[in-house]
């Protein structure tokens, strides 16, 4: 890719991130720290594309090691936000 | 798959995550917006086994490994987040964090065998820069969850030299990272990947208890950066989005986190560098403090108009929620005016106790939040501090130096009457005697918290 390319998409998702989250209650601060943790669970693409392309087998079992490790990121991550976030709703009645 | 098909839902997928982000941050949307990032992860994760550019054919060599795997993180992560008791989950957010970390690591050092002399010097750069931050991610993100697990002391580790040595590992890190990319070789990352987590290791110790999750949020964020840092190795859009997304809001979080703890972020940053040695609480000397009875208690409760309760860790360790409840209301039935003084980092994190007073079904409305909170003291006939201790400090508006010094407290000592309820006279989290404790018009109800308010409990009943 082009590097000005990539450059252009750094800086504007570095502003997008901190647009979104600049006003937030305190009581959010738990559950939205969990959210984004499980959002860079995404390094589990990165970690399926590596796994493809390993010729040997130490960089095979590092990869399956890193897709382990993604795996729990990603799906950890968003189960247990969604928890703490379902009691949220449950005081709201 | 063609590439533009296969970069379209890489898009959609960094549209849902700014759409979580969002979400995240307004109490009405947060949990759609939890499942709309859940939505954009999987999406993308889903794609990739239906994608080969011109060097890869379908289907992905090593399938087998991959789904393995994957479903190992599965049995793994899903009962961990499922089981999790409520009030260990800051440690497990830790943790998926350092594993995460430790992937975009692993990822690095894979693509770097993997290209070999191939790889571009920006590359070996960005290579560098993820194996040092992900390491050190990882390996204080461990230390982070040791901390809150307990599983070591949660007062700041100093030993003496200690800003030199993690001086001296920064300069090394940076020292051999600068020798990976001049000189290329499997040696020398490996070699790196060791000093950087060697290097969070140290950068962690020196951190007190009330700072954790501060640390445990940038560390969030440096994990952002490295898989943004990854995804410009692995050509891919999506992964410099998501990692980018991640580490801008999570160091806006950071600060906003640090703020409501009236911390400073470089202070807590480089308090490794800065440390010195002190003498952490003279604890050991005996003085007098006035200790009740359940009854005691309840013939002071009986008769007070305004109680104010202020639940802290030692609430959510005991599963009292649902006993302070009961007392709550059979307070309100006697025309008792009642109300939570939540502070901002009761229980382990911003918002933590929140969730575990929610988890008992406190209406939401008898929650008061320190500002709300603060200035009716004055006219609260009692204050029942159920295992909180710093957060009612007085030690943070008076002692300049003290490790809380600085951070907004909860105005107990401004009620007519105080009640602790505590184990034992053991300090809070962040290690600090507690003056209040020995304060005239302070009663202490020892035991645990909810063997205490039963009692509590059938004595008002009775009266």
């Amino acid at each position: 890719m082009e590097p000005m390319a990539i450059l252009s998409i750094f800086v504007l998702s570095v502003f997008v991130g901190f647009e979104v989250v600049s006003k937030v209650s305190s009581t959010l601060h738990t559950p939205l720290m969990s959210g984004a943790n499980a959002i860079h669970g995404v390094i589990l693409v990165g970690a399926i594309i590596v796994a493809d392309h390993s010729k040997t087998n130490l960089e095979l079992g590092l990869s399956v090691a890193a897709i382990i490790l993604a795996t729990i990121n990603m799906v950890g991550g968003f189960v247990v936000t969604d928890r703490m976030l379902e009691m949220f709703k449950g005081n709201k009645k | 798959m063609s590439r533009t098909v296969y970069d379209l839902i890489g898009l959609a997928a960094g549209v849902a995550f700014i759409l979580a982000l969002k979400g995240l941050s307004h109490p009405k949307t947060a949990r759609r917006g939890n499942l709309i990032g859940a939505f954009g992860a999987g999406l993308a994760t889903l794609v990739v086994f239906f994608y080969s550019n011109e060097n890869s054919s379908l289907p992905l060599n090593n399938l087998g490994w991959i789904l393995g795997a994957i479903a190992i993180g599965l049995v793994i992560g899903v009962p961990a987040a499922r089981k999790v008791q409520m009030t260990q989950m800051p440690q497990l957010v830790a943790l998926f964090n350092g594993v995460g970390g430790g992937a975009a690591a692993l990822v690095a050092i894979v693509e770097y065998l993997n290209l070999g002399d191939q790889a571009t010097t920006a590359e070996v750069v960005f290579t560098v820069f993820t194996v040092i931050v992900g390491c050190v991610s990882f390996s204080g993100s461990i230390i982070t969850f040791m901390k809150l697990q307990e599983l070591m002391t949660t007062r700041p580790v100093i030993f003496p030299a200690g800003r030199f040595i993690i001086a001296a590992t920064l300069i090394s890190v940076l020292g051999v990272g600068g020798w990976v990319v001049t000189a290329l070789g499997t040696t020398p990352l490996l070699i790196l990947a060791g000093l950087s987590l060697l290097f969070g290791i140290l950068f962690v110790l020196p951190v007190g208890g009330a700072d954790v999750p501060i640390v445990i949020s940038l560390l969030n964020a440096f994990t952002g950066l490295t898989v943004a840092a990854s995804g410009y190795v692995l050509d891919s859009t999506l992964l410099i989005i998501a990692g980018t997304l991640v580490g801008a809001s999570g160091t806006i979080l950071t600060r906003l986190m640090a703020e409501a703890m009236g911390r400073s972020l470089f202070g807590t940053l480089f308090g490794a560098f800065t440390a010195k040695p002190q003498d952490v609480a003279a604890a050991g000397e005996e003085r007098p403090v006035r200790s009740g009875s359940p009854d005691d208690v309840a013939i002071l409760l009986n008769y007070a108009r305004r109680v104010v309760i202020v639940p802290g860790f030692g609430l959510a360790v005991a599963q009292a929620q649902h006993t302070v409840r009961e007392l709550a209301d059979l307070m309100i039935s006697k025309g008792i005016d009642v109300a939570y003084g939540i502070h901002p980092v009761a229980g382990r994190m911003p918002g933590h106790m929140n969730v575990l007073l929610a988890e008992a079904n406190v209406p939401y409305d008898q929650l008061l939040e320190m500002d709300e909170v603060n200035p009716t003291f004055g006219q609260t006939d009692v204050a029942i501090v159920i295992g909180a201790n710093d957060v009612v400090n007085p030690a943070a508006q008076t002692t300049p130096g003290c490790p809380i010094y600085g951070m907004p407290i909860l105005e107990v000592n401004n009620a007519a009457n105080i009640i602790f309820l505590k184990r034992s006279m053991r300090p809070g989290f962040a290690g600090i005697e507690n003056e209040l404790l020995y304060d005239p018009k302070t009663m202490l109800l020892f035991g645990d918290a909810k063997a205490s308010l039963t009692k509590v409990v059938s004595a008002l009943k009775a009266l």
